[in-house]
């Protein structure tokens, strides 16, 4: 090959073929700011209208570039302008829109739409007490609807009063999806510091301070990560393993920029982000936990687990900086349970626990995601679980979140299983100290000091 | 603009010419053939022309894949591998 060299053609293919590369997905970002009228109908009307014009040729678009590239795009999805604001503006039931995203979603063929969302980190306005109360039944109603709520920042403190509100949220979201595996609590994340570029879900909002139509990307990779620093000896020193695990979240990072150059020019709608997170899937070998085991750990879990973790976060974001225009979204390694082979086994075994996946976010995006509590949670102990993620990320300046299943009907011991990318995983022992009356306490946690830093 | 063929496998009589004829059945030139090992199987890199395509990259995969239907076909545009390995 007088330009392309075969070794590097032939390594591109191993990648997908064989190591699960992809581009996780291509997510249309869509403000709705326009869209809002006194009237919820006639809001939802045009918010139809408008998710159906904008993103009318997204899949189409994405499975040309797949099959123009051969590098498959899973996930093709809509993320929207916190619907509160919608809420706030038109009043009316939150449900109604929440039932028009859904239709929207449905007929551009998306499978998920971000943005059932309210900011609260400070305070209520209007729209958002009804919106969060709404959660529940509006993940039970619709299939494609993703919800959000920013309860805490470190500019803001954590809103001890909205922290209160997802507790309750979460649990009903999981018991009015009881009969679907609880479904509607893989839908619902409550964030700290939330970002406005996320192509992730079930997290994904755009921004008030987005344009009006954005394209942004999530790269995957974990299996292509693993499988490039098992090629290195077990000698290799770890500056070496983190050299290695930057050249190929370059290289990755890379596929994501092209990618959604490309799908910006052909759509005619700016390129926003390439979002750098190493997002695992259940299929083997595309694992967080199975990376973590390859630089050293004999199980994900073990000490040595967050420092690895820490290790690995960073090099990822050094590789993937270098090789895009422009980065943003979440941007670290995922660690949700419920999606990587090697969490799921090293939480089965005993050997991966709720408190150190909390030490474990405190160096990695994003927080305590896709985790299978017992079905008996109180609603006060998922509020406390989520103050405590909250105050990681407040303290640490960094995007934290809570993503946990009450397996309602199940205990420690037992499975919960979604299928699909959602994966399934143990029902993990959560504390059941009673923190009932922190919680009754309301008010915010102030924000912390930006000095003395120890 | 030029696409990259690969074709995974074991290797046979033929096999060439059987992917060229694709190739000029949809108006693709082949400029250059190389050959390699992925892991144990043969593997056969052509550097083809796309410019004139009659068809869509696609329906170049679906006919190489019905003249070899044994082997792993992947026809991709050469800008993947140029963006993920150079800077």
């Amino acid at each position: 090959m007088a330009i392309l060299n075969k070794t590097d053609i032939l390594e591109t293919i191993t990648m997908i073929a064989d190591e699960h590369l992809d581009i996780r997905t291509v997510t249309m970002g869509i403000s709705l700011t326009d869209c809002l009228d006194g009237d919820a109908a006639r809001s939802c009307e045009k918010i139809y209208e408008k998710i159906t014009r904008s993103a009318q040729r997204l899949v189409p678009v994405c499975e040309q570039i797949q099959s123009k590239y051969g590098i498959p795009i899973i996930h093709k999805r809509i993320s929207v302008t916190p619907v509160a604001l919608a809420v706030g503006a038109s009043g009316g039931d939150p449900l109604l829109f929440a039932k028009a995203l859904d239709r929207a979603a449905e007929a551009v063929g998306v499978n998920f739409v971000g943005g059932f969302s309210a900011l609260v980190q400070k305070g209520f306005s209007a729209g958002d007490r009804e919106l969060i109360e709404s959660i529940p039944e509006a993940l039970a109603v619709t299939e494609r609807v993703c919800s959000s709520v920013n309860i805490g920042s470190t500019r803001t403190g954590i809103h001890m009063d909205a922290v209160s509100l997802m507790g309750e949220a979460v649990r009903q979201a999981a018991e009015r999806t009881a009969d679907r595996n609880c479904i509607g609590a893989a839908k619902l994340v409550v964030f700290c510091n939330a970002v406005e570029d996320n192509p992730f879900m079930a997290g994904a909002f755009h921004g008030i301070g987005e344009p009006d139509c954005v394209i942004n990307v999530g790269v995957s990779g974990p299996g292509a990560v693993r499988a490039a620093v098992a090629q290195a000896p077990k000698a290799a020193d770890l500056t070496e393993v983190a050299e290695i695990i930057k050249k190929t979240a370059f290289k990755v990072t890379r596929m994501g920029q092209m990618v959604g150059a490309e799908a910006s020019r052909e759509l005619g709608v700016p390129f926003g982000i390439v979002d750098l997170s190493l997002a695992p899937t259940p299929q083997v070998g595309d694992s967080v936990a199975q990376l973590l085991e390859e630089i050293g750990i004999a199980q994900a879990g073990g000490c040595g687990t967050t420092a690895a973790l820490a290790m690995l976060n960073d090099a990822v974001k050094k590789g993937g900086v270098m090789a895009s225009s422009s980065v943003g979204g979440l941007s670290g390694a995922f660690i949700p349970v419920s999606e990587d082979a090697g969490m799921i086994a090293a939480a089965a075994s005993g050997a991966l626990t709720i408190e150190k996946l909390e030490a474990m976010t405190a160096v990695c995006s994003v927080g305590l995601d896709m985790i299978v509590i017992p079905g008996d949670t109180s609603a006060a102990v998922i509020s406390a679980l989520i103050a405590d993620e909250a105050a990681i990320g407040m303290v640490g300046g960094k995007t934290t979140a809570v993503r946990v299943i009450p397996a309602i009907g199940k205990r420690v011991g037992e499975t919960l299983e979604f299928g699909g990318l959602l994966g399934g995983g143990p029902v993990m022992p959560v504390s059941t100290i009673d923190p009932q009356v922190f919680i009754a306490r309301g008010g915010r946690i102030p924000a912390p000091l930006q000095s003395l830093k120890n | 603009m030029r696409a990259v063929v690969t074709v995974i496998g074991k290797d046979m009589v033929g096999l060439v010419a059987k992917v060229a004829t694709c190739c000029a059945d949809a108006n693709v030139n082949v400029d250059e053939v190389t050959q390699s090992v992925l892991r144990e199987y043969f593997a056969m890199i052509m550097l083809v022309d796309i410019s004139q395509i009659n068809t869509d990259l696609a329906g170049l995969t679906a006919s190489i894949e019905q003249a070899v239907p044994d082997m792993q076909v992947r026809v991709m545009h050469e800008d993947i591998f140029n963006s993920m390995h150079r800077i």
